[in-house]
This record gives structure tokens, C-alpha cells and sequence, in this order.
């Protein structure tokens, strides 16, 4: 049973990331394409000489190069390949075999991940080129903790946007839920301003929705900033096994109502 | 021993019926009204280990919803099905490791990659060991004449290499059930021949059970000694093909080219026409008439070429039901009178 599973994986992921290199060129331009990160890091940095945010301008810049490494680790396009397989029926070719399709598209998030690597390593060596007295190096516990935490905030955040393109099976636009989830994303994640410069009170409610776990919470670990770490998993945890029982229901009534359009 | 039974099977859709213009846009938005379509009718039949079926029927008729249900794709709305004794909807991984479904329009195998890539995959889900993979690969790839192309990018594959490798694909777990709908759609007369020639060989080799949709003639009758037939989501005849083509048949298409066309009225002297285009005329010809009809337009007209050729599927359907077999009930086999319908 490990067995045949290591070996599905294993073939799943050398097939996917064979195919990943066949957009080399896109794979720049999809890693360059989120470094919204760093416009904000100007903005930030800037706002930050003037008044007091609780973080400073290194600090600052050092918190928007961790979300932008992030950020590249859990983007997430499931919604807008599944939505498609459903509307044209191509859903049909994977439901025949015995393996359950959603390991096609985790498995296909992952192999890019790896795809992207070198890009990644590439501009984060330019940025502390250009921005030298923001180097820093992460100690050895904090690269391990952040590599299984952006572990878990990817797979909580497939899961989530996984779980609505699973509406596909009753409307044909299952992916303007995600265009509307995004937008609350962008700004309670973390992503266009640090949880730090929140309200209290604010700060305190978001830290109960899953969002800050999928960009600040990695990030703030990978700078040293101070993070509540075990409830950010429990939160994370919780969020999760609410998403996969939504999921898995949704799965099976979805199935029932699929029509294998067109195939 | 059936190896399928279908048992009063039943698709009903919900269909958004919209009224037109811009009116009809602005109520379909606030309200949408459905109708249930029935795509699937009441269907039963059987079919035993290692029998090649063809399953006939016009455009729309249910053909590729009652295989969608016989594959587990889709949940019936009414009956029951059993293949190689699963309920297919149920998605079981013994099920799916025995059957297979090929659809003609759809491409499973991925199309930057080489489709030695896919084919991997495909080992490792239905846990072929490595040895018989290899072993299964060069066996059908020495029987579909794929020889080189495996290693090829898929999109650089020709149609009808790239339908091969998709048959291939589709049969390297050795299913004992195919579901092929349309398999040799859109490829050349050489392509389509060896394809069939390939579901031949397979079935001899394998035993395995086919069932299988396609609007070429030629495919149902190199294949298959027995056909369903289905029009308007009911079945309509369960029987050899040869009984079916004697009753809904007896015709071939006759085409001519003339120098000059006569007027119309002394052309149809020769036969039933079928439909004329410039200087080309097509005429059905019952086949024991064929050899004289043939002499005659050859002695009386000046004909620039000749060619006779069985007529398309939907044709010879849709001449079963010009004829009108109203009363006909699905049990009893029609009568067929072939002066009648002259």
C-alpha cells in the first residue's frame, strides 16, 4: 500500500515537473508576476521612516522579501484547471482511473513549486544584492519550522480553493468565488500590509480566520518575528478538517449532479 | 454469463430553458425554468464475456450517456447496471482496474509530453509492476504499429498516431470491458483500418468484452456481429447486424457522375434518388437490384464515373423511420416491407 503510493506519487511528480519545464520562459514571468510583495515594501518602508508602526524599515523590508518567498510557495490555480475539466468534460478521462483526480493537480502545484525553485533563489540573491544591509540569515530551527509551516499553508490553502471549485459542478463560474475570496485574502493574509500594523482588536479577530496563516504566519517565522506558534496550528488544523469534510461532501454530491458534458 | 446487464436504465436531465430575445435573457436571469430531458429510456440488456458490440444510433439518441453510466461516470436517474459484477457508480478501484472507456473526442494523454510520460503514470495508479509494463507497452505498441512515436511530444503526434496512443493508454491495464465511443472519429480510411484491426486482434487475444459507438459502417461490420440500436433515448433493436441490415438495409448508395444531366423525372426511373449535386447524382439501390441498375445507366446515360458504397449509419436509421414503424414495439422485430418503401 506505501509502496504503490510512494510510486504514484512518484511518477505523478516527475511527469508534472517534465512538464513544468516546458514553460521555462512562463515560469519567470509567473515568479516575477507576484512580487507585488515588493512594491508594497517601498511603500511600507518609506511610510515607516516617518512614523511608528511597531516595525522598523529593516524590518519591514525583511518581513516583504519573506512574503514574496511565500507567496511563491502557495499560489494556487486548482479553481481555474478544475472548473474547465468539469465544463468540458474532461473530468471524465481522470474519474475512470482509479486514483482520486485531485492528486493530478496537488501533485501538479508541487512539481511547479520545485520548476520554480531556481527563479526564486535567483531573485532573492538579486534583492540582497541591490538591498545589501537586509541580509540576514534565518537560524537552522526557524528554516526547518518555516518549511513545514509554507508545507501546511499550501496544502490548507489548495484545500480551501479545491473545496470551492468543486461548485463547478452546478455552475459553470465556480472561479469568481475565488476572484472574491482572493481580494479579502490580499488583505487579511498579510500580503499588502504586516499583521503588526493592524488595530489590536482587528489583529485579534483575524488571527481566528485561516488567512494570516497562509502568508504572515510563515513569514513573521522566517524573520524572527514573534508568533503564537501553537495556536497558529491549531487554527490552521481546525480550518482545515472544517474544509475537508465541506470538501468531501461537496465531492460526492457533485458527482452525483456531474453530467460529463461534451465527452 | 453476462459480464454487463443493464435493467430498465434511466437518464433524466434537468435542462434552463430560455425564451428569446432580450426579454426572455432578463427572466432567465431572475428565473430560471427547467425541463427534465429524458436522455436514457427505459434500457435493458445483456451481453456476455468476450461479445463485440456495436451500439448504433443518430446523433443524440443516448449512446454516450448509457456508456457514461456503464462506465460509473454518471449517476443513473432510474434501472440498474452491472458490469463485471460492480456497480459502476460506485468508482470502486477493482472496477475501474477492468474496464476501460476510449472516447474519439477526448484526449487523456498529456499533450506537452511525450506519451511515454502518461503512460508511466497510468503503471503507477493501476500498480502495473515494471517488467509486465514494459512487456504490455512493446506487445501494443508492435500491434498498433506505434513503433518510435512514444518518445515523441504528444501534440506532435498525427491524428491518428495520437488516437493510437490514446487506445494504447487506455488499454495498458489489460481491461476486460472496452467502451469505445466513435474510437476511429476523424482519421484517415488507413488508420481507421488498423485501429479495427487492432479491436479485433485484442478481443481474440484477451477475450475481452467490447461495446462500441461509431458512425462509420465500415467499423460496426468488420467488428461486430451484434448491434443495439437506440433512437430518442429508448432501444430499438437488440439483434445481429446482419438481420438489421436485411430489414433496414436492403439498400446501397449509388453514386454517378454524367457528362449531361437528364431532367429529373426520367433519373428517377432508376431508382430512388437521394440527392443531386452539379452533375453528380445519388441514388439508393436495393442490392439485388444493384447489377442491372448499374447496366442500365451505364448503356443509356453518358457516366463519368460510378462508385457504390454502403450508406452511412444515420441514413439507414433515418430510413427506418421514414417508413414509419409507429405501432412497432421493441420485442417484437419489425416486419420490414421492402416494396413499401420504394
Amino acid at each position: 500500500m506505501i509502496g504503490h503510493t510512494i510510486r504514484v506519487a512518484k511518477a505523478l511528480l516527475t511527469a508534472y515537473y517534465a512538464h513544468m519545464l516546458e514553460y521555462r520562459a512562463e515560469l519567470l514571468l509567473w515568479a516575477l508576476s507576484n512580487s507585488l510583495p515588493f512594491i508594497l515594501m517601498g511603500v511600507w518602508t518609506q511610510a515607516a521612516q516617518g512614523g511608528k508602526f511597531g516595525l522598523s524599515s529593516l524590518e519591514l523590508a525583511r518581513y516583504f522579501l519573506a512574503a514574496f518567498i511565500v507567496r511563491q510557495f502557495n499560489v494556487v490555480w486548482v479553481i481555474w484547471e478544475f472548473e474547465k475539466e468539469v465544463v468540458s468534460g474532461q473530468l471524465s478521462n481522470k474519474l475512470l482511473q482509479p486514483l482520486d483526480p485531485v492528486w493530478h493537480h496537488f501533485a501538479g502545484h508541487v512539481a511547479e513549486r520545485f520548476a520554480r525553485l531556481p527563479f526564486i533563489a535567483v531573485l532573492v540573491a538579486m534583492f540582497f544584492a541591490l538591498y545589501p544591509q537586509s541580509f540576514w540569515l534565518p537560524s537552522l530551527s526557524s528554516i526547518l519550522l518555516f518549511i513545514f509551516v509554507i508545507a501546511i499553508a499550501f496544502s490548507l490553502r489548495f484545500l480551501i480553493q479545491y473545496t470551492f471549485a468543486l461548485l463547478a459542478f452546478w455552475t459553470e463560474r465556480a472561479s469568481s468565488i475565488e476572484q472574491f475570496w482572493f481580494l479579502i485574502y490580499l488583505f487579511l493574509s498579510g500580503l499588502v500590509a504586516p499583521l503588526e500594523v493592524f488595530p489590536p482588536a482587528v489583529r485579534e479577530f483575524v488571527l481566528w480566520t485561516p488567512f494570516p496563516y497562509m502568508v504572515h504566519f510563515p513569514s513573521a517565522i522566517l524573520v524572527g518575528l514573534p508568533v503564537d506558534i501553537g495556536k497558529g496550528f491549531a487554527v490552521m488544523f481546525v480550518w482545515g478538517a472544517i474544509f475537508f469534510a465541506i470538501n468531501r461532501w461537496m465531492w460526492r454530491r457533485g458527482l452525483k449532479h456531474y453530467s460529463g458534458m461534451g465527452a | 454469463m453476462s459480464i454487463i446487464t443493464v435493467d430498465n436504465l434511466g437518464k433524466t436531465y434537468p435542462v434552463a430553458i430560455k425564451d428569446p430575445g432580450f426579454a426572455g435573457t432578463l427572466k432567465h436571469f431572475w428565473h430560471r425554468n427547467y425541463r427534465q430531458i429524458a436522455a436514457v429510456k427505459d434500457v435493458s440488456f445483456e451481453i456476455a464475456a468476450g461479445e463485440v458490440v456495436g451500439f448504433l444510433g443518430p446523433n443524440g439518441a443516448g449512446k454516450t450517456t448509457t456508456l457514461k453510466m456503464l462506465t460509473g461516470l454518471i449517476h443513473p436517474s432510474a434501472g440498474r447496471v452491472r458490469v463485471a459484477g460492480h456497480v459502476p457508480f460506485r468508482r470502486e478501484s477493482a472496477f475501474l482496474s477492468k474496464i476501460t472507456l476510449v472516447m474519439g473526442q477526448k484526449q487523456q494523454l498529456l499533450w506537452d509530453l511525450p506519451a511515454i510520460d502518461s503512460l508511466r503514470i497510468n503503471a503507477a495508479v493501476y500498480g502495473i509492476p515494471d517488467k509486465i509494463f514494459r512487456y504490455r507497452v512493446d506487445q501494443l505498441t508492435e500491434m498498433l504499429g506505434l513503433k518510435d512515436k512514444l518518445n515523441q511530444p504528444v501534440r506532435k503526434l498525427s491524428l491518428g498516431e495520437r488516437m493510437k496512443a490514446e487506445l494504447l493508454a487506455a488499454l495498458l491495464h489489460q481491461p476486460q470491458v472496452l467502451f469505445m465511443d466513435e474510437p476511429t472519429l476523424g482519421l484517415d480510411v488507413n488508420a481507421q483500418a488498423s485501429v479495427r484491426e487492432f479491436l479485433r486482434e485484442y478481443n481474440r487475444q484477451y477475450q475481452a468484452t467490447i461495446l462500441l459507438t461509431s458512425h462509420y459502417m465500415a467499423d460496426i461490420t468488420a467488428l461486430c456481429k451484434r448491434v443495439l440500436l437506440v433512437y430518442e433515448g429508448s432501444l430499438f433493436y437488440d439483434g445481429s447486424l446482419e438481420d438489421l441490415l436485411d430489414r433496414f438495409s436492403p439498400y446501397r448508395e449509388l453514386r454517378v457522375e454524367l457528362k449531361t444531366l437528364p431532367d429529373l423525372r426520367s433519373l428517377s426511373s432508376y431508382g430512388e434518388m437521394a440527392g443531386v449535386e452539379g452533375h453528380s447524382v445519388r441514388f439508393l439501390i436495393q442490392r439485388e437490384a444493384m447489377t442491372s441498375t448499374v447496366a442500365r445507366l451505364l448503356a443509356e446515360l453518358e457516366v463519368t464515373d460510378l462508385t457504390v458504397t454502403d450508406p452511412p449509419i444515420e441514413e439507414i436509421i433515418g430510413k427506418v423511420f421514414q417508413t414509419g414503424n409507429a405501432g412497432w414495439q421493441k420485442s417484437v422485430k419489425p416486419e420490414f416491407d421492402r416494396e413499401e418503401s420504394e
